[in-house]
Formats: C-alpha cells, sequence, structure tokens
C-alpha cells in the first residue's frame, strides 16, 4: 500500500473525528444539522476511499448507502420536523463548551492508548482506523448525554452509527447484508425517533427531555 | 458398554418420570413407578458395578450431540465415576424399594412421583458428565429435581421455608462451580475435562478454584458454615428422598469436589489439604453437637450427615495433604478412608432415614419427646435402626468403624508430614474427630433410647403398627450391606484401589490376600483390623452372656410389681427424655457454641402452675454470618432501587462512565 492511500485514509478518518468536535460544540438547530450532513458526507468518502485501496466494490455500495440515506434524507427529514416543530431559532445552551472539548479530547486520547497495542498486529490503516472509529463513537456518547434537547440527541445517536461503520471498514468485517440491515434500521430508527419528537412537543410544549422527568410517576 | 446402559439408564429414569406425570392420579401409579425405578436402578448399579470391579483399567467416553453446539455433551466413565455411581445407584435402588411400600401412605402422591425417578437421573448425569457444561446443567436438574421434592408438603408449616432457603443455597453453589469452572477453563474455554486436565493452570488460579470448589461443592453437601439449608431441606422432603438427599445427593457434592480438586485442577499444594480438613473437622464437631440439641428425629439425622461429611473431608484433606508431600502410601490410604466413608454413610444413613420414615409413618411423629417404647410395637424396625445407629456411632463389627479407623490410621501419619503446620493441625483435628465419633455414640443412644425404649409418651405412639415387609426389606438389605462392609472390609477397600490409582497412581496394598480377612493398612506392625474375629467374638460374648442368663436366672424369674418410689401409676412423662440426655453436653459445649441460656421458672408459693425451664439457643452460623449478609443484600436492594428512577440522560451517563472506565483500565492494563 503506498503511502498516499494511507494519508489520505487517514485523512479522511481524522477529519470524522474533527466534525465529531464540530457538532459537540454546535448550540444551533440548523448548524448541527449541517453539520451532520458533512459528518455523514465525510464517512461516505472514507468508506468509498476504503472500497478504492482494499479493492472491495462492495464497499461502494455502503458509501453510497451512507451517502444517500445520512448525509441527505436524514439531515432533510430532520429539517422539515425542525421547521414543523418551530425550533429552528431555539438556541441550545451547550453546558460549558470548554469542558466538554476537554472531556472529547481525553477520550481521544484514551481510545488511541486503548486501540494501539491491542491491534500491534494488524495493519497501520486497521489500527489508526479503529482509533478514530472509537473516538467517534465515544464523542456521539458524550453529545448524547451533555444535551438536553431531544434533536440533539439524536444527532449524536446517529454519529456513534458512523464510527460504527468507519470502524467495520477498516476491520474488513462487516458484510454487505448487515450494512444493509443497519441502515435500514437507522431510517426506521428516524421515523420512530420523529413521531416521538412531535408527541413530546404536542403534550409538554417544549423539546427539553428534561421535562419529560417531571412527568414520571410512581417515584419513592 | 457399560456406559451406553447408564445413559439409557438415565433416559429411562426421565422416561419414567413422564409415565409418572401422565400417570400420577391413577391408583397404581405408585407401584408402577417405583418399580420401574427399581428395575432400572437395578440395571444400572449392575453396570456400575462392572464398571468398577472388573473393567475398572478401561476408560468409557461418549460424546453426545445435544447441548452446546461447539461442545456437544461428553460423558465418561472411569474408576472415580463407577465407584460414586455405584453408592448413587445402590441408594436409588433401595430407596425405591422402600418407596414402594412407603409411598402407598403418600397424600399427594402427584408431588412426587414424577420428580422421584428425575432426581435418581440427574445424579447419574452428574457423575458421568464429562465437560463442564454437562455437569453444571445435570447439577441444576439435580438441585431442582430434590428442590420440587421438598416442597411436595409445601402446606406444612416450615417447608417453604426450607424450599426457598435449598434454592438459594443451591443456586448460590452453582455459581461458584460455574466460576470454578469458568477459571479451570481458562481463557481460551475448553470446556472439557479432557482440556481442563491438560491445561497448567496459573499459580493463584489454583488457590481461586479450590476455594470455590470448596463453597460450590461445599454448600451442597453441608459443610459448616454452608450447612445452614440441610438440616431444614432434608427432613421436608418425604422420607425415602430424605434419604436419598443426605445418604447420595452430599455425596454426589463430595464427587464433585474429588471430580475438581483432585482430578481437573493438578498437583495441591500442602496447605489445602491443611484447609480442607480443618473445615472437615470443625463440620464433624460442630454437626455432631448440633444434633445433640436436636429432637426431631429426621433433623438430627440431617445434622448427622454434616458431621458425616465433616468427617468424608477430614480424609480428602489428609489425602491432599500427603499428595502434595509425596507421601504416595498415606495419600492412597486417606482417599481410600474417605471413598469408603462415602460408601458407608450413604449405607447407615438410608438406612436411618427410612427407619425414621417407617416411625413417621406409623406414628405421625417426628419429635422423639412424644414417642417412646417403639421396640415393643415395631421390633423389626428397631433392629434396623438399632444396626445403623451402630454404624454411624462407628461401633465394631460394622461399616462405620473401619473408615473411621482408617481416617485415624491416616491422622496417624502425620508425624512424617515435613511441615509443622501440618504436624500440629493433623493430630488436633485427629482429636476433634475421636470427639465426634463419641459425641455421635452419645447421640444415638439418646435416638434409639427415646424412640424405641421405655414406655410410649403418647397415644399415637402407643398405637403404633410394625411397617410395611417392602419397607422392611430394604432397610434389612441395608443392614446386611453394613454388617458386610463391617465384616469384610477387605474386598470394598480393594474395590476402591482402582480409585486411588487413577487419581494417585498409587493403591493400597491388595487386602483380600491377607490371612483371615483381616486389613492391613500400611504394615502388619503398624496396626491391622480383622471384622471378622470381632464379629466372632462379639457374636460368641453375646451369645455366652444370653446362655448364662438364661440358663442361671431366666427359670428363676419372679414378676412382681417394680419399686415405684412411693408414686403409683407413673406417667410416661416422667421417664428419662432426650432433652435431659442430652444436657450435661449441652451445659459443657452449648453454653459456648450455641449460647445456650436456661431460664428456671419458679411459681411463687400457693401457686398451682408447674415449674418451667426453657432453654434459648443461638445458632452462630446464622447469626454471624448469614444475619449479616441478610441485612446487607436488604440495605444494597434499597439503595439500588434508586437506579429504577433515573432519567435517560442519568442511564446514558452511566453507560458512558462504564464504557470509559473499563477502556482505561485496558489502557492502564496494557
Amino acid at each position: 500500500m503506498d503511502h498516499l492511500a494511507l494519508d489520505v485514509a487517514h485523512f479522511l478518518a481524522g477529519g470524522l473525528v474533527l466534525v465529531s468536535f464540530m457538532l459537540l460544540y454546535q448550540d444551533r438547530m440548523f448548524g448541527l444539522l449541517n453539520i451532520f450532513a458533512l459528518h455523514a458526507l465525510v464517512v461516505s468518502l472514507s468508506v468509498a476511499w476504503q472500497a478504492h485501496i482494499q479493492l472491495a466494490p462492495y464497499l461502494y455500495i455502503t458509501a453510497a448507502i451512507a451517502l444517500v440515506v445520512k448525509a441527505i434524507i436524514i439531515p432533510v427529514a430532520l429539517h422539515h420536523i425542525v421547521l414543523r416543530l418551530g425550533i429552528h431559532r431555539t438556541i441550545e445552551t451547550v453546558v460549558g463548551i470548554g469542558q466538554t472539548m476537554l472531556a472529547g479530547i481525553g477520550l481521544v486520547a484514551l481510545s488511541i492508548m486503548v486501540m494501539l497495542p491491542i491491534t500491534a498486529e494488524a495493519g497501520t490503516l486497521t489500527r489508526e482506523d479503529l482509533a478514530f472509529s472509537l473516538s467517534v463513537i465515544l464523542l456521539g456518547l458524550l453529545m448524547m448525554i451533555s444535551r438536553r434537547n431531544a434533536v440533539s440527541q439524536v444527532i449524536g445517536f446517529m454519529s456513534i452509527e458512523n464510527g460504527l461503520i468507519l470502524a467495520a471498514t477498516a476491520a474488513k468485517g462487516m458484510p454487505l447484508v448487515v450494512e444493509i440491515s443497519v441502515a435500514f434500521s437507522i431510517i426506521v430508527a428516524l421515523t420512530v425517533v420523529g413521531i416521538f419528537l412531535f408527541r413530546i412537543r404536542e403534550r409538554f410544549d417544549t423539546m427539553d427531555v428534561h421535562a419529560l422527568e417531571r412527568f414520571r410517576g410512581g417515584q419513592p | 458398554m457399560a456406559l451406553t446402559v447408564l445413559l439409557l439408564c438415565a433416559g429411562a429414569w426421565l422416561a419414567t418420570s413422564v409415565v409418572a406425570l401422565a400417570a400420577a392420579r391413577r391408583s397404581t401409579a405408585t407401584s408402577l413407578v417405583y418399580a420401574l425405578a427399581l428395575v432400572v436402578g437395578a440395571v444400572a448399579l449392575g453396570a456400575a458395578l462392572d464398571a468398577l470391579i472388573y473393567s475398572s483399567d478401561s476408560i468409557r467416553a461418549a460424546v453426545l450431540p445435544i447441548g452446546l453446539p461447539w461442545l456437544g455433551a461428553h460423558f465418561r466413565l472411569d474408576a472415580l465415576s463407577a465407584l460414586f455411581l455405584v453408592v448413587v445407584n445402590l441408594g436409588g435402588l433401595t430407596a425405591s424399594l422402600y418407596g414402594l411400600g412407603y409411598g402407598r401412605h403418600e397424600q399427594a402422591p402427584g408431588r412426587v412421583l414424577p420428580f422421584f425417578p428425575a432426581f435418581l437421573a440427574g445424579m447419574n448425569l452428574v457423575v458421568l458428565a464429562d465437560d463442564a457444561f454437562t455437569f453444571l446443567l445435570t447439577w441444576e436438574f439435580m438441585s431442582l429435581a430434590s428442590w420440587a421434592l421438598v416442597m411436595a408438603h409445601h402446606r406444612q408449616p416450615g417447608n417453604a421455608k426450607a424450599g426457598y432457603i435449598y434454592l438459594l443455597m443451591a443456586s448460590f453453589g452453582t455459581l461458584a462451580l460455574l466460576l470454578a469452572f469458568g477459571l479451570l477453563a481458562g481463557p481460551a474455554g475448553g470446556y472439557a475435562f479432557d482440556a481442563i486436565r491438560d491445561s497448567e493452570p496459573a499459580a493463584g488460579m489454583s488457590a481461586a478454584v479450590l476455594a470455590l470448589a470448596l463453597i460450590g461443592a461445599g454448600s451442597k453437601s453441608g459443610l459448616v458454615p454452608l450447612h445452614v439449608w440441610l438440616p431444614l431441606a432434608h427432613p421436608a422432603a418425604p422420607s425415602h428422598v430424605s434419604a436419598l438427599m443426605s445418604g447420595v445427593m452430599t455425596k454426589v457434592a463430595v464427587y464433585g469436589f474429588v471430580r475438581i480438586v483432585f482430578d481437573l485442577l493438578g498437583p495441591p499444594e500442602w496447605w489445602w489439604g491443611a484447609v480442607v480438613l480443618t473445615l472437615g473437622g470443625i463440620s464433624a464437631v460442630l454437626g455432631v453437637l448440633y444434633a445433640l440439641m436436636q429432637h426431631d428425629l429426621k433433623r438430627l439425622l440431617a445434622y448427622h450427615t454434616v458431621e458425616n461429611i465433616g468427617i468424608i473431608f477430614i480424609g480428602l484433606g489428609l489425602a491432599l495433604a500427603f499428595r502434595a508431600n509425596d507421601m504416595q502410601v498415606g495419600a492412597a490410604l486417606a482417599l481410600t478412608a474417605a471413598l469408603f466413608h462415602v460408601f458407608n454413610h450413604s449405607l447407615f444413613k438410608s438406612l436411618l432415614f427410612y427407619g425414621a420414615g417407617a416411625v413417621l409413618g406409623a406414628t405421625g411423629e417426628r419429635d422423639m419427646e412424644r414417642l417412646g417404647g417403639l421396640i415393643h410395637r415395631m421390633p423389626l424396625t428397631a433392629i434396623a435402626f438399632l444396626a445403623g445407629s451402630t454404624a454411624i456411632s462407628a461401633l465394631p463389627p460394622f461399616n462405620g468403624f473401619v473408615s473411621e479407623w482408617l481416617t485415624f490410621q491416616a491422622v496417624l501419619l502425620s508425624p512424617h508430614f515435613p511441615q509443622w503446620v501440618l504436624k500440629f493441625i493433623v493430630p488436633a483435628v485427629g482429636a476433634m474427630l475421636a470427639l465426634s465419633a463419641a459425641l455421635a455414640a452419645g447421640c444415638f443412644v439418646k435416638a434409639f433410647g427415646a424412640t424405641f425404649l421405655g414406655r410410649a409418651r403418647t397415644a399415637a405412639a402407643q398405637r403404633a403398627r410394625e411397617t410395611d415387609a417392602l419397607s422392611l426389606a430394604a432397610m434389612f438389605l441395608l443392614v446386611l450391606l453394613c454388617l458386610a462392609a463391617g465384616i469384610l472390609p477387605g474386598y470394598f477397600m480393594d474395590a476402591l484401589a482402582p480409585v486411588s490409582q487413577q487419581l494417585f497412581d498409587a493403591r493400597l496394598q491388595p487386602q483380600h490376600l491377607h490371612a483371615w480377612l483381616t486389613i492391613v493398612p500400611v504394615l502388619e506392625s503398624r496396626s491391622s483390623y480383622n471384622g471378622l474375629l470381632l464379629f466372632v467374638m462379639i457374636a460368641g460374648a453375646a451369645w455366652l452372656a444370653a446362655w448364662v442368663i438364661h440358663r442361671g436366672a431366666s427359670h428363676a424369674l419372679r414378676r412382681a410389681p417394680a419399686w415405684d418410689c412411693g408414686f403409683p401409676d407413673a406417667n410416661p412423662a416422667t421417664q428419662y427424655t432426650a432433652g435431659s440426655f442430652a444436657q450435661p453436653i449441652r451445659r459443657v459445649f452449648g453454653s459456648v457454641v450455641f449460647r445456650a441460656r436456661e431460664h428456671v421458672y419458679m411459681p411463687p408459693p400457693g401457686q398451682m402452675q408447674p415449674a418451667r425451664m426453657h432453654v434459648h439457643m443461638r445458632d452462630l452460623a446464622w447469626d454471624t454470618l448469614y444475619a449479616p449478609l441478610d441485612v446487607l443484600v436488604g440495605f444494597a436492594a434499597d439503595r439500588f432501587n434508586r437506579v429504577q428512577w433515573w432519567t435517560i440522560r442519568a442511564y446514558l451517563s452511566l453507560v458512558f462512565g462504564s464504557v470509559v472506565v473499563l477502556l482505561l483500565v485496558l489502557a492502564i492494563w496494557n
């Protein structure tokens, strides 16, 4: 494998981590959706590059699915939902951008520390990509717990899925059928989440999931 | 061949269970099920005997394509499993025979019949299992079947609680065994016993496996302080099942311990022996002390199981210690003593439970203080019970004496140990063994005397009738076997030799070659025992005494009113009771071991109430171990209950936090 191929793969995977960081501090709704679309675009580029250098044509299908479903359909749908809900002007108060970013940097360091020693036998590409994808997954989790808006939590969840795809393509492990079914389930999840969002809005007049917690019965 | 027969037998028992389910309401179901179990048990016993005696050097194995897909179900028949199969199936055979008679009085046969053959099948399969998965599965099957039998009379007070505690302890023990096998299998996950035998255990791991095996097998067999369920659950079951649980299932637990520690775990360290035999000594003494304080006949027998398991574990601990020091003769001797006691205890404990069951069936009473004088009403049961009492009290010429004597011979080899700790501990445990044997004799003087001698204390005891012929046949079969093993121990010890050959690559010298059936465990100059000679002497002396009395006194016998101390028509309640018999021992040991406190209530002068004496006893195992544990579990459950009311974000944070912590551990570990 020549250096260029490796460097481009690194560039794309590293870019994905960078976009994950951008997701972390983005506090406007449309901005968040646009950056998520960028996230999915980077993933699909990365997968396509992997398909190119691994000579694995079925990965192109994976890349295409990622591009169509996650870079186009989901952001557009969410865009629509946000407009319908009328929350496109809300500015989410992200708690402590500084601390969140520092925690994110710590997570990236942690995943590199974990992944590099245990994958010593694997190829360079796989090692680096696994480390990056673990970072993306952890950053997505961090986003899910640091946000209170339901839409942002959904975006965090979807970014975790992007991290998984990166890991699977790098490890040359995930068969196409699994990828297709995962993509399909993401669409189903989107549908469910969309309905859920409207229901929350209808009931509680807010998108803040905090509001839900006051309405649970039976607390001792 | 023998293995195939045994597996087919297990299948036949399971089929019998299904038949019992279908036919439970018919009146002939009881006879049908026990007769089927009896026939299958006889076949299985034959196969096991064949494997132990005639072809013990060959190992048979089979893999059935059931269970985990990549593992299958491995079964194996070697000398060790053959011996325990003999124990299991002999117990199953007599229990089925006894059940044929005793089971007719069963109130709810539908709750007993389906589980009885399943229980037998479970015990057989545990002993045959040759991979961890099959072992644990059949072990749990055995536990559940016996639990169902304990719960057969679930509406009687106390039985539901007994079943609950049994279930808890059984699950806990299985958990320990699961962890032990997990450690043994190692990261590669070789769960077949062959793979475990081949692997080399890490240093710290062996100790952990030993501890887990002690917890797992100890909780099933009733090692102090894990014995608490045993005196509750064993008496709750119908009597022939009590006999199986106490006499046989505890032996299956011993088998599990021997299989893990002696066979799978690899070469032992010397301190393992010290730990095991100390626990055994404590169990032996505490078990018999508990039994002495007990006036419920079946519960007394269950506590004696704790004592005898202690004696078996003393032998096993000695075998481990000898083995670790490469003292092959001692190891073979101690192991033979322990295994012989396994066999003997299964005989006389079953016999005693059958006797207790006969008494229970005839009078409806288990409390000795409400029995008495049964030797007149049930003479044959009394003789059988007396023989069992003699055997369990380790009195010659019965079998209990031989195995305890052999254990003492192993104890007497202790000065040869290189470790000072063992030199000190082993004689101390020997003293505990002697103490427990003496106390056991005292306890059975109490049990037999209060139950069968004197005068009937209640109307129920007065009206008792001798039990049925089939029950008596089962009892006398066991009496004969007890006597045979006591008089001809050499043959039985020779039958055990393949086991020590298999485990230690060493065996005792062949015993049947000695003249006049003498047994010589180590050297002629050290010690020897001749059961036949002793039996002839005892029989001769007894006959002589009887003859002299008969010739000299019987015809000069004059019947006259006994001197009644001036109180005519004494009430049976004025007899010496079991409680009064145990009082001196309670005063010596009980105030420390049981925190026994006596309160005497004297009515004021002029009042007509009787004076009363109350004895309050505490069970230290409950107070110091289980009660705090109960509080702790309750406290933790209260705390963790709050987790149920967390928010979604809090749950997500928990997941996130645990992932990060695990990753950190991984990063630091590497």
